[in-house]
């Protein structure tokens, strides 16, 4: 039996399972990801929060507060826990290839 | 990440008993933060807790600058008129840096996140108040036993 596997999974996590080097992050690595965390298609609307995810982590050094990830994304609350079901800011930065972000908010 | 010995936190019921600022926050930060991480979350607002989904007070939650010696002000001065609102407006302004949101936005934020919000029935009755006194996302005002039966399988958190 041949079992499939993703170019993600041999490529360095650290302890939380995201990855380690943000330098490997592809959007091929991003969908693998995604898979991993159940969503099996990443829309344009779950681009517009990963995409918004590193460029605020790439600006701060942390992923941005869910507050501030509606307020400026444009992606409401309920939209964005539909997308990234159970955990939305920690699945969204686990998919974007950053790790999980520090604040409370 | 979680400890293998441990099963991870499902579904958490958080009681807000108290209607100070320092009273109410705990338990929405903690109960967004449940969400945040995939946990159930519901809160439920007993007593003086009530007012921070009364529609008319929600707004004006206050720091308690009398009896709170985490303070560090003199009780006497805590109790200048306006110290409470000085001492409250200058704790929202941090806030507002660290992303904490004003209370009826908070809870708009977890409504939204799927986490419910009830009044208890007793407290209800006792301050003669109705559904329409408060915020349109409380979900529903029940009794103890009810809130039990809702925090079934999961934590009670009491704040």
């Amino acid at each position: 039996m041949v079992v499939a596997t993703s170019p993600a999974m041999t490529l360095a996590r650290d302890a939380d399972g995201n990855l380690a080097n943000r330098a490997d992050w592809t959007k091929e690595i991003a969908v693998q990801l995604a898979m991993e965390e159940g969503i099996t298609e990443l829309t344009d609307r779950h681009w517009l929060v990963i995409t918004y995810m590193k460029e605020q982590f790439e600006a701060k050094g942390d992923a941005p507060s869910i507050r501030k990830l509606t307020k400026e994304s444009g992606v409401e609350t309920k939209e964005l826990y539909a997308l990234f079901p159970k955990g939305p800011a920690k699945k969204a930065a686990k998919i974007a290839g950053l790790p999980k972000p520090k604040g409370c908010i | 990440m979680t400890d293998n010995n441990h099963q991870p936190i499902e579904k958490v019921s958080i009681v807000v008993s108290k209607g100070s600022l320092e009273g109410v926050y705990p338990g929405l930060i903690m109960a967004n933060g449940a969400r945040m991480e995939g946990i159930d979350a519901s809160l439920f607002f007993t007593f003086f807790g009530l007012d921070a989904i009364i529609d008319k007070r929600m707004d004006k939650i206050k720091v308690a600058t009398v009896g709170n010696p985490a303070m560090h002000i003199p009780t006497l001065l805590g109790a200048i008129p306006g110290m409470s609102s000085f001492a409250t407006s200058k704790m929202k302004k941090e806030m507002e840096t660290l992303d904490i949101p004003p209370v009826r936005e908070f809870l708009e934020m977890i409504h939204d996140a799927g986490g419910d919000l009830y009044a208890c029935k007793a407290t209800v009755d006792m301050f003669h108040l109705t559904k329409k006194d408060f915020c349109p996302q409380v979900d529903d005002i029940i009794s103890v036993g009810q809130f039990y039966e809702k925090a079934a399988g999961g934590q009670i958190i009491f704040t």
